[in-house]
């Protein structure tokens, strides 16, 4: 049902105008007064000042790729992450690791393995969806390049902002 | 062959003089004025805001091979500059189908304000030569005939953009200025009965002689006759600077841009120099404001205390401090006093600032109101006011 | 059904979760409860092949009619036969229905033994799903999901198996994949009459494997990847080369025989990844030889024909295509009455018919280039021409080829047009299409006669264009895009059409379907047809 708001009654004062506007006033020029005193606490200054050294353990950070503590590159291009990225950022090239190889039982690993990064959305899905824990977001987030070649992360790149990563997955150790 | 002899006629001293002031006014005062308010007008409203503002674009002294950018005092000094040099190097796109001839003329009459500053006393005299372009004893009507030429730019851009946003921002403009001129126009009518000249340097030497005209202290101005004009002269001032407000478009008056509803009004369509045309013709436009208000109202160059470029002060003044004034050079007194009138100009500037980061737009129909309705009447009966306190002081 | 038969089909009630429904006798129980919309799970079992009955999926709760000491069903109150129920599963593959049968196929017992069956299964698996080139479209992962577990309980080690082992020139064994269904073993054994699979090694280190003396390298062999419901046998060709969920399947046809196999090409952004045979029972069944699934390179080759040429002299470099076809009908109407058109076997219906009528225009001799192989028997035919039925029902193919290279030789052929055919390979020397006036070719890649063509014009591969082909025992099938063609090429048709519009005027076909159309009009055998209504699995028409 429909309904009437009243309008609050306006005193004389009010509907002057003027003395709302100095009323106004006064209020920036408070806060106007405050900043300049240095009183204000305004945001970080980037550059300057940065955040690294309290950025959560689970911060979204430039996905990379991790080899394991044997130095065997983890990922062996199943295509999952490449499937499920949302921008289609990833692009992979898989191949047959070659039978005189340390590591040939794994059978396959990418040949190339591209994240565009001007794509790349850092929204993680790559490493939740990674079945060998090849794939992680690491703390990098000031990713840039002068051409758009630049910002493709190529594998080589990957594995060097990636770099080792000790852990679970013991699925290839023929022992297990 | 008439105009030929006409310009024969003047002496060459006076063409040389005209231009050097020209040149040492728009040049070296108004644009970089203009940056520097545009500068000033992020940093204020970011501490209004409680924001830092641009506080990094140092002089890039790293080009020249030193070791860091130089960072004045505060920091972002060079905004202005790399502002300057971004709008020169963006690519300047005309849209397809626009009126091409009167697209490229809109933003080129954006400038027109700055003409008006030719009639503007800026400072006393210098060498003996009066501080103003144009001594001309039209000078208010001068004023008012280049200003309201500017919307020509708003209504030319808004109607050859072929864009309904400018349109409409172009339709609102003309409807303001419309509505706003005429109470701007009327405000001044009690200056002009009071003083009765229409010269801006005389009315200028009089404030500086007899006090200013909301600060009447010394001189005739000591006098209740002057105490009881300061009824309709605050009047005035008030309307004065409610129009001045807009016929700039400034906030809360600027509905030919307002970009909530607009996009950017008139200027949607432009881009790199052309826009930065509109944005400095709008700057302009608020420094002519600012600058009639401090001739009309605040003594223009004139400060107490301070003598004029041929060292002579309000008798009180030259009474007192009169032997000190002899100490300096004359024309060091003439430079105080242009410094003093752009000083002025840069604290209602900062005021304009301070109005703008402030109050809400207004509604574009409560805006027409506020002008036909009240601001007109007013002015009107202000004049009537006027004659009755002048018919009143002059009886006794 | 066939009606063949002199003998009635008797059929016999079965209940299905509880429904009463008819099947024909000696029909299998796991094929009454497909026909009953109940999938059951099943590894070893294949319609086309013996049922061993060995992988133990396909378990269901089966019942016999109770029966009254004296041998008659006990009819419950519904007026059904009242159904006694065995207390232990049975395997529905090796089993047919009987009269009075109950079956039920998701019950508690069932998903238990279902549930325990996969646990089996699973206990040996390697779990490399990741690098498994069947994951995607696997048994296993879709069984377990649906009636395994998420944990396994097996602690103890898992047995080692060979992996990565080359069965032949074609497939890869991974032992550890498989589940020892033996649908490759008697796949070779049935089908391909190639007994060269077989089962090694004793109990739980059993695993697949070739004769001593022998590999998998029979024409037939990649159809074992196809069956296998596991990751253990695996296309070497399609090893590692793309995961099958990014495959867009398209269904159309073989075109290199007469056969005209159904197949389903795999591919990705205009890729072909590869081919498998599509289920047809009127033409291929469910297999197809290996030779004609692996001949998809060429089209993603470096050579393809991309853009219109002429040679030199005629033009500038890089013609567009209007001043391509405009040369090319200016050489054809300075010849008039001397053009013979060299047309392919491979050429679609709508391409035939747009040949017929640009011969009949010209008053050209036409033919087909015939193209025969050795017949194995089983698919592949001995004419390599995929649509020589089409070309013969359209007029095209009319046996005057020797009359062409006849004419080229003696001087009264000056011009001739080879759609997509080297003349080269039926009789004709390049010497003999040098002294020719013109020749203008249509073709996919380089080859003799398109090095002579005075104007080359880019077509479209099998995989790339749309139209519809007769097999040789006259199933007319459709072809469908599956990739686009490189550069500029364009399809076959609508070369043709321009060519016929700068001969005699105006045709006014817009669309392969509109060709097909004026095509039906014309042709008694294809009345009523449209491209629409011939469907994936094709129609039979009566060849004349």
């Amino acid at each position: 049902m429909a309904y009437v708001v009243q309008r609050p009654e306006l005193t004389f004062k009010e509907k002057a105008y003027l003395p709302s506007i100095l009323n106004g006033l006064k209020i920036t020029f408070g806060h106007f007064k405050k900043m300049i005193k240095g009183e204000t606490k305004v945001t970080m200054q980037y550059p300057e000042e940065k955040w690294d050294s309290q950025l959560p353990e689970h911060y979204r950070g430039a996905p990379t790729l991790v080899k394991d503590e044997h130095d065997r590159e983890r990922c062996v291009a199943c295509q999952m992450c490449e499937f499920i990225c949302p921008p289609r950022a990833i692009t992979i090239k898989p191949e047959e690791i070659p039978s005189d190889n340390k590591f040939a039982k794994v059978e396959k690993r990418p040949r190339e393995f591209e994240i565009d990064m001007i794509r790349c959305i850092y929204c993680g899905m790559c490493e939740e969806v990674c079945p060998e824990q090849a794939i992680y977001l690491r703390k990098d987030y000031a990713i840039n390049g002068l051409t758009r070649a630049e910002m493709v992360h190529n594998k080589a790149k990957l594995y060097e902002l990636g770099g080792v990563f000790a852990g679970l997955v013991h699925k290839w150790n023929p022992e297990k | 062959m008439m105009t030929l002899a006409f310009f024969n006629s003047i002496p060459w001293e006076m063409i040389l003089w005209a231009a050097g002031k020209a040149i040492f006014v728009i040049f070296l005062v108004v644009l970089p004025l203009v940056s520097y308010t545009v500068y000033a007008e992020r940093r204020v409203s970011a501490a209004i805001q409680d924001r830092v503002g641009p506080n990094r674009t140092g002089f890039p002294t790293t080009l020249l091979g030193f070791k860091k950018d130089l960072q004045l005092f505060l920091g972002g000094l060079g905004q202005p500059i790399a502002d300057a040099v971004k709008f020169i190097l963006k690519e300047d796109f005309t849209p397809g189908g626009v009126k091409q001839f009167y697209f490229w003329l809109a933003p080129c009459l954006a400038m027109l304000p700055l003409v008006s500053l030719a009639f503007i006393p800026f400072g006393s005299s210098l060498f003996g030569e009066k501080m103003v372009i144009a001594d001309v004893n039209v000078g208010v009507l001068g004023i008012f005939a280049v200003t309201g030429c500017s919307v020509y730019a708003i209504v030319l851009a808004g109607w050859a953009s072929n864009s309904k946003y400018p349109f409409l921002g172009g339709i609102r403009s003309s409807s303001q200025m419309i509505a706003y001129e005429l109470s701007m126009g009327l405000s001044i009518i009690p200056i002009l009965m009071l003083f009765g000249s229409m010269n801006l340097s005389d009315l200028v030497q009089y404030q500086a002689d007899n006090g200013w005209l909301l600060l009447p202290l010394w001189g005739k101005g000591w006098s209740w006759e002057r105490w009881l004009m300061l009824v309709p002269l605050g009047i005035s001032f008030i309307i004065f600077m409610i129009s001045v407000f807009a016929e700039t478009n400034r906030l809360p008056f600027d509905m030919p841009e307002s970009e909530t509803e607009l996009v950017a009004g008139y200027h949607t369509e432009y881009s790199s120099m052309k826009f930065a045309l509109f944005f400095l013709g709008e700057y302009a436009a608020m420094i002519v404001g600012s600058a009639l208000m401090v001739v009309f109202f605040f003594g223009g160059w004139s400060l107490p205390f301070i003598p004029d470029g041929n060292g002579n002060a309000a008798p009180l003044f030259q009474s007192i401090f009169g032997g000190i004034y002899a100490l300096l050079p004359n024309w060091v007194w003439g430079l105080a006093n242009i410094t003093v009138f752009f000083g002025k100009v840069a604290l209602i500037l900062i005021f304009f600032i301070w109005v703008r980061w402030t109050l809400p737009r207004f509604r574009f129909d409560q805006l027409i109101k506020l002008g036909w309705l009240y601001l007109f009447e007013i002015a009107l009966a202000n004049i009537f006011l006027t004659a009755a306190v002048l018919a009143f002081t002059n009886s006794k | 059904m066939s009606t063949e038969t002199a003998a009635p089909v008797q059929m016999v009630n079965v209940q299905i979760d509880g429904v009463w429904l008819q099947f024909p006798k000696g029909t299998r129980v796991i094929e009454a409860c497909r026909q009953a919309q109940k999938l059951i799970p099943h590894y070893c079992y294949h319609p086309k092949l013996s049922s061993p009955g060995n992988c133990r999926m396909c378990l269901v709760e089966m019942g016999m009619p109770k029966m009254t000491p004296d041998r008659n069903p006990v009819v419950g109150a519904d007026g059904k036969p009242e159904i006694a129920w065995i207390p232990r599963a049975q395997i529905s593959c090796a089993q047919d229905v009987s009269e009075g049968m109950g079956v039920r196929t998701n019950s508690p017992m069932v998903q238990e033994c279902r549930k325990g069956v996969m646990e089996f299964l699973l206990i040996n698996h390697p779990l490399d799903c990741p690098i498994c080139d069947q994951a995607g479209e696997c048994k296993l992962q879709e069984f377990s999901v649906e009636h395994g577990t998420a944990e396994s309980r097996f602690l103890e080690r898992k047995v080692k198996k060979p992996k990565s082992v080359e069965l032949g020139p074609r497939v890869t064994l991974d032992a550890e994949r498989c589940i020892l269904c033996t649908r490759c073993i008697r796949f070779m054994k049935e089908v391909a009459n190639d007994d060269v699979l077989g089962i090694v090694d004793r109990g739980t280190f059993n695993s697949i494997s070739t004769h001593p003396d022998r590999i998998l390298d029979h024409n037939y062999s990649l159809n074992t990847v196809d069956i296998c419901p596991v990751g253990a046998l695996t296309s070497s060709d399609f090893r590692f080369k793309m995961r099958v969920w990014f495959l867009k399947e398209s269904a159309t046809i073989d075109t290199n025989c007469g056969t005209g196999s159904n197949i389903t090409v795999g591919s990705r952004e205009n890729v072909i990844y590869r081919i498998t045979p599509r289920d047809n029972e009127a033409v291929n069944g469910c297999w197809m030889p290996d030779s004609h699934r692996l001949n998809f390179k060429y089209v993603g080759s470096p050579e393809r024909l991309k853009e219109p040429v002429i040679r030199p002299q005629l033009g500038e470099e890089g013609p567009t295509w209007q001043q391509a076809i405009n040369l090319a009908v200016e050489a054809i109407k300075r010849n008039a009455g001397r053009v013979a058109i060299v047309a392919s076997g491979r050429s679609t219906n709508e391409e035939l018919f747009l040949v017929k009528r640009l011969a009949t225009a010209l008053g050209a001799k036409v033919d087909i280039l015939p193209r025969s192989g050795v017949a194995d028997g089983m698919l592949i035919a001995a004419d390599r021409n995929p649509n020589t039925s089409g070309a013969k029902l359209l007029g095209v193919a009319t046996g005057q080829f020797g009359e062409i290279v006849a004419g080229v030789k003696d001087g009264s052929i000056t011009a001739l047009i080879a759609l997509g055919e080297d003349a080269t390979k039926a009789g004709l020397s390049e010497e003999d299409l040098a002294k020719l006036d013109a020749v203008v070719a249509t073709d996919i890649l380089p080859n003799k006669t398109t090095a002579k063509a005075d104007v080359l014009l880019p077509v479209s591969a099998p995989f790339e264009k749309r139209g519809s082909m007769i097999n040789l025992k006259g199933r007319l099938q459709r072809l469908n895009r599956v990739v686009t063609a490189p550069g500029s090429a364009r399809d076959d048709w609508e070369v043709l059409r321009d060519l016929i519009l700068g001969i005699t005027g105006s045709n006014g076909l817009h669309s392969v379907e509109e060709v097909f159309k004026a095509m039906a009009a014309e042709t008694p055998a294809l009345a009523g047809l449209t491209l629409s209504r011939i469907g994936d699995l094709g129609v039979d028409i009566s060849l004349p």
